[in-house]
């Protein structure tokens, strides 16, 4: 190919070889910078400068991944010499272990109160976003500025709002007669807690992608309903959601792919020793934290930190084709 | 008027209706229908005070003593007690806080010049240069941002913390993996694709340029708006990374601004005054970058959102 012709002639009217180049023109004599360090900058400055992404996606990103499930396969801790090949063994305790399982519970509870709300209000919010109005850019920058704070003030700010004594929470359930509730002794009470702290971080950020793709909808299409008497609600169900269905498809994605990884609100939601193992009852212990909790301080366990690594990925995948499926049912219903 | 969706195709009896002639009367029943209504105020207002109510606590509590944080009602106004907070918040041997900040800084700068650079010189190549299997490689691009590559922080550990690298402690740990994004790519390629000229590249081109000068001089320049955007998100979420820092540096004497919170706030002890300044200070530099750049940070993020 043309890339290794460089044993031809670098004056200007080098002949390639024949059938070499794409471009029918032959390399005419009137280009003068066309030597062969010339084409070979053309034909290889792309790849070069796309390469450094897969490099480092490749070492850092997709090699880790993979070899997650070889570690899994193994008994294999930080001092170990030669790590001892175990099969599915590190599976097999998995499944039968409760701890296990009860970081599964917590991460579907707090996965379905995170992701539900977050993107409905999101969907009101760019739906109340999306008018002539004055005070524009303030709106939308206090809807984003949750998403600007770290996940790790958040989750301070937020225990402090809902911390017993004190808290702003309980300070205000107050006046409807409800007495200091503990967010940190239940379950479910501490599913509230932690993905209030998601969706408050997240619903204004999703609002901004709706409402861009609200604003992609044709203003006629309203028009049209509204004289044939369609009324707001109509219009919003009818028109806005179909119309965004790729947006929502796509942070439907996003969001479960991200709610299901949910590490650093439930960790900080627990202070002390125990709040790798998210309070005394492991109450709102998700599975990345008990990945951590096994492959890191103080435990170093690499295998078996690796298959619950793994067991979350295959929960992911799954969640991801039902809302696949899910979503294709209800388009299909739609074409109908 | 069937239940279904809505396409781009006309509604069927639309052919019928006088109203879709450009007349005057549809602008201003299509204004009317746009516009904001009282009710509209009130439900932004709400969703305005959620959104920015828990920063402004943050800043009451991290201006008050502890002692105030026990009164009934809560307190929801300043105090005067910044200054001190902040003497004990520095001195604080267990938080670490001025090294912290001082990392964070590195960190952020490093992978936000790196992103930024990368991110644009394969953007343009996606965007403006011909090569076999681009498609292909842009679709893997596009593919990647929805790996759970978090999932992969053991072996990344494993290869960090290795006799050959010894990584673990240290900034590299976190700044290398990061230096460059899919998300990077893609937001790049997507604006290059419209913001630079090919003309412009063929006249150069013609001119001598190599690959490198025409990207340097020609396409840079244009891509300033996007790469600032691209940065300020970049430098954002590389401030605020938590889980991975805690694994390769946590611990250790070495801490990013966030693991100094967490430490923080993970004491024995309940300073939650003390904790709460540590994260106001951890927050400043962002909310102010936000309030400059907050414009065409939303810009950004729609017009992505658009397109992706």
């Amino acid at each position: 190919m043309t890339l290794q012709t460089d044993a031809g002639p670098p004056a200007a009217g080098a002949a390639p070889d024949a059938g070499a180049g794409p471009p029918p023109r032959p390399p005419a004599t009137h280009r003068p910078g066309r030597t062969w360090p010339a084409r070979l900058d053309i034909k290889a400055s792309p790849y070069l400068y796309v390469a450094p992404f897969f490099v480092l996606f490749g070492i850092f990103g997709a090699f880790p991944l993979v070899y997650t499930a070889w570690v899994s396969l193994h008994d294999w801790d930080l001092i170990a010499q030669d790590p001892q090949f175990v099969g599915l063994a590190n599976y097999q305790a998995l499944l039968r272990d409760p701890d296990f399982w009860n970081s599964v519970v917590n991460t579907l509870g707090i996965f379905v109160l995170a992701t539900v709300p977050q993107l409905l209000l999101a969907l009101w919010l760019a739906n109340t976003l999306n008018r002539t109005m004055r005070a524009r850019t303030f709106f939308r920058m206090s809807a984003l500025v949750p998403n600007i704070t770290s996940t790790a003030a958040v989750a301070i700010i937020f225990n402090q709002i809902f911390s017993t004594d004190f808290g702003l929470v309980n300070w205000a359930l107050g006046f409807t007669g409800l007495e200091n509730v503990n967010w940190h002794s239940e379950r479910y009470l501490g599913w509230v807690a932690v993905s209030t702290m998601v969706n408050w971080r997240w619903i204004g950020y999703n609002a901004l992608i709706f409402l861009a793709a609200m604003q992609a909808v044709p203003r006629d299409l309203y028009e049209s309903a509204s004289i044939d008497g369609a009324g707001r609600a109509r219009q919003f169900w009818s028109i806005t959601v179909p119309m965004l269905k790729p947006t929502l498809v796509f942070c439907i994605i996003v969001s479960t792919i991200g709610n299901l990884q949910l590490f650093t609100e439930p960790l900080l939601f627990s202070s002390g020793a125990s709040s790798i193992r998210g309070g005394a009852e492991r109450e709102v212990q998700t599975i990345t934290m008990y990945m951590y909790e096994n492959a890191f301080a103080p435990y170093y366990n690499f295998g078996y930190g690796s298959a619950v690594a793994w067991m979350l990925f295959l929960l992911i995948v799954l969640i991801a084709i039902a809302n696949a499926l899910v979503t294709r049912r209800i388009s299909g219903e739609g074409k109908r | 008027m069937a239940t279904g969706t809505f396409t781009n195709a006309p509604p069927p009896n639309a052919a019928l209706k006088p109203v879709r002639a450009r007349a005057s009367r549809p602008r201003e029943s299509a204004a009317m229908l746009w516009r904001a209504t009282p009710l509209t105020y009130v439900g932004l207002l709400a969703a305005t005070v959620a959104s920015v109510f828990p920063i402004y606590y943050m800043f009451v509590v991290g201006t008050r003593s502890n002692d105030s944080l026990g009164q009934i009602p809560p307190p929801v106004t300043p105090g005067g007690n910044f200054l001190d907070n902040a003497r004990r918040l520095f001195a604080n041997p267990d938080a670490m806080f001025a090294t912290g900040l001082t990392n964070s800084f590195i960190v952020a700068t490093a992978v936000t010049v790196s992103v930024v650079f990368f991110s644009s010189l394969a953007g343009f190549a996606f965007a403006k240069l011909r090569f076999r299997g681009s498609n292909a490689l842009l679709l893997v691009i596009i593919g990647t941002m929805m790996v759970p590559t978090q999932l992969g922080i053991i072996p990344l550990y494993m290869i960090m913390a290795s006799e050959t690298l010894s990584w673990d402690g240290r900034l590299q740990a976190v700044i290398v993996p990061a230096l460059v994004t899919g998300f990077g790519v893609f937001m790049m390629r997507q604006y290059a694709s419209q913001a630079v000229s090919t003309e412009l590249i063929e006249a150069a081109r013609i001119d001598g340029c190599t690959t490198f000068r025409i990207f340097w001089h020609v396409v840079l320049p244009a891509l300033r708006p996007a790469a600032a955007v691209l940065g300020l998100l970049t430098f954002m979420t590389t401030w605020n990374d938590f889980m991975w820092p805690l694994a390769v540096l946590g611990g250790g004497d070495n801490p990013t601004v966030q693991l100094s919170l967490s430490n923080l706030s993970n004491g024995y002890y309940s300073d939650m005054s003390q904790v709460f300044t540590g994260t106001a200070i951890a927050c400043l530099p962002l909310l102010i970058v936000f309030i400059v750049f907050g414009k065409q940070i939303i810009g950004g993020i729609m017009q992505g959102a658009v397109k992706g």
